[in-house]
């Protein structure tokens, strides 16, 4: 078990330190270096200068050796600054985590409280018409694409019925505190929240619903039935529960999807979070602040799955390493 | 299975997932979409020449006009028609999601073939690959790689940004990580067939591994491949139309659903229509995909059949 960890572990942190890499060159392909734009906006550096400077930050250097100087900065928590932003990229990227752990958060508890029931709902009466019905909603749930039902969703809630806001965090300028403030936010919320948890009550849905369905053939489950046990102590306490140890593992497997999916959300709703962050900074040539919030985002991802691999063993104590 | 088989009919394996297929009415149905969007994009010259208009004709004294007999679905911020605009799109969507499909699945059966047959260290090292790719963020990482400089790369930089790279680019970046399900499902198969006598005798017979492989095990492994790849479609498309909805994938002039719908947010306020049809187009492509692709796979697993 301990060798198993640690040697995921292992095995994680060598991924994370490939993709480390692979994530510099890649921003580092992308159109233009910060020299660059500073002789966009600046019409009196030269190229001499424009050169001079290069030579002094690097950016002339292969690849290898800058992303080692990149790296050794890093250690000495020295990520640079974000060139939108103006600030240290990592003060930039706090409040941001906080709020796509606000919106992920939600999303994924909107999923389980609709998921779990309607999956096992489903499972329990497998070919009927409910069954079919629930099938093709979640199918259709996993089918829309993201942007456009968060399209729909500011159509329909923010301009025609004037329910909801059609994107933001909080109303501007509201001095509002404690209690309303909370209130102010929640409306903002709305909107991202339903947009974002769609696909995943789809899939959700349809994965409790196999792994319902496989528990209930097991023997266990005919020996609980046999000896008497009703029927809603046979679901809720032998079936779920065992249900649940693969429910759990995709949980934490998704959490990659469920990133994708934040970062359209939040593009959608201006939501200001890491997907936004993510995209803005790449969009907008914001080298250091693209490089660091995508290994961040990466790295969280892994750590994810690593936890889905660790609760898989955990829960499960029929799996032996 | 095959005593009971001819007790019942005298079917072949083939005609029972036939008919096992057919009792799916939704993934019937899927197909009979699929067909009929396939056939109305592939006669858009036709319509267009039917109605008389020109897809790339901009008319700034006709924009957001409302549908009439020349344009069935009015047209949209430069005057174009709507109708016909959806319909070039639409060829650009499907053969854009299908050829990376396709590659997808190329590239998923030859890694899920070399894994699942030689084993060993191979097989660990290209599985924790494919499950490293599973794990990433993979929206975050296609834009980047949609945001990458080709001239960088060594491409002439008239090249590097014209709308036919975009094409290419699309299909090449969503194709690297769009394998792994193909990839997975393959290496299971090839883990079982290559215990198979059949290999046996084909392996005693001096047959080599490649002949092997493509032989013996491929045929036998395709029922699995045309499953995963058919339910890959769908996300493909998805990717494909959010990568061309935030300006990153299919460029102007080419006309795909998702760019479509990236004017059409901006226009939402004065002609909310434009930015309703190329989402319900997206939408019921995909949806008709994953039926399809979960009628195939009731089809081809006699399990799914106590009903």
């Amino acid at each position: 078990m301990t060798r198993y960890v640690v040697g995921r572990l292992f095995e994680s942190v060598l991924v994370l330190a490939l993709m480390s890499f692979v994530i510099y060159a890649l921003i580092a392909l992308m159109p233009g270096d910060p020299i660059d734009i500073m002789v966009q906006s600046n019409p009196d550096l030269t190229p001499e200068d424009a050169a001079r400077l290069k030579a002094l930050y690097g950016l002339d250097k292969p690849i290898f050796e800058r992303y080692w100087n990149w790296l050794t900065a890093a250690a000495e928590r020295d990520f640079g600054y974000s060139r939108i932003h103006s600030r240290p990229v990592l003060e930039v990227m706090g409040p941001r985590l906080a709020n796509t752990g606000l919106l992920m958060g939600l999303a994924l508890v909107l999923s389980l409280a609709i998921a779990l029931p309607v999956g096992i709902y489903s499972a329990l009466r497998p070919y009927s018409a409910s069954d079919y019905a629930i099938n093709f909603l979640a199918l259709a749930g996993i089918s829309v694409p993201v942007f456009w039902l968060a399209l729909m969703l500011i159509v329909i809630f923010a301009v025609t019925l004037n329910w909801l806001p059609a994107g933001g965090m909080e109303t501007i300028g509201s001095e509002a505190q404690g209690f309303t403030w909370m209130l102010d936010r929640a409306r903002y919320l709305v909107l991202p929240v339903i947009a974002l948890s769609v696909a995943s009550i789809g899939g959700l849905t349809r994965y409790v619903r196999a792994a319902m369905m496989e528990v209930m053939r097991q023997d266990y489950i005919r020996t609980a039935r046999a000896k008497g046990a009703s029927r809603a102590r046979v679901v809720l306490l032998h079936a779920l529960r065992n249900a649940m140890i693969s429910v759990v593992t995709i949980l934490a497997l998704s959490f990659g999807t469920l990133f994708s999916g934040a970062l359209v959300t939040e593009a959608m709703f201006s939501y200001l979070g890491m997907g936004k962050l993510i995209y803005d900074s790449i969009i907008g040539n914001d080298y250091n602040m693209a490089l660091v919030s995508l290994m961040f985002a990466t790295a969280l991802v892994l750590a994810s799955n690593l936890l889905a691999d660790l609760c898989y063993v955990w829960l499960d104590p029929r799996v032996h390493y | 299975m095959s005593a009971q088989n001819i007790n019942i009919s005298y079917s072949s394996p083939t005609q029972l997932i036939l008919l096992r297929f057919l009792r799916h009415r939704a993934a019937v149905a899927s197909v009979l979409v699929l067909v009929a969007l396939g056939l109305v994009a592939l006669a858009a010259p036709l319509v267009e020449a039917f109605l008389n208009v020109d897809s790339n004709e901009v008319d700034l004294l006709n924009i957001f006009a409302a549908p009439s007999a020349s344009n069935p679905l009015g047209t949209d911020e430069l005057g174009r028609d709507e109708l016909v605009r959806l319909l070039y799109g639409g060829r650009v969507s499907l053969v854009a999601g299908l050829a990376t499909a396709l590659i997808s699945a190329l590239i998923g059966t030859v890694i899920g073939l070399l894994a699942g047959y030689y084993g060993g260290l191979l097989d660990r090292l290209l599985m924790r690959l494919t499950d490293s790719v599973i794990a990433l963020p993979l929206l975050p990482l296609l834009i980047v790689l949609a945001a990458v400089d080709l001239s960088k790369l060594g491409l002439p930089p008239d090249l590097a940004t014209s709308p036919e790279i975009s094409l290419y680019r699309i299909v090449v970046i969503i194709s690297l990580v769009g394998w792994t399900t193909v990839a997975r499902l393959v290496r299971g198969a090839a883990l079982t067939l290559r215990e198979r006598d059949f290999v046996l005798a084909a392996r005693s017979l001096g047959a080599s591994g490649p002949r092997i492989m493509l032989r013996h095990i491929l045929p036998n492994a395709i029922s699995p491949i045309i499953v995963a790849t058919t339910l890959s479609v769908g996300n493909i498309i998805l990717l494909e139309s959010v990568l061309s909805f935030l300006g990153l994938g299919i460029q102007p002039p080419f006309a795909s659903w998702g760019n479509m719908l990236t004017v059409a947010q901006e226009k939402i306020y004065e002609a909310p229509m434009l930015a309703i049809y190329p989402g319900l187009l997206i939408f019921a492509t995909v949806i008709a995909f994953n039926f399809l692709g979960d009628g195939l796979q009731d089809a081809h697993d006699p399990r799914a059949h106590d009903r």
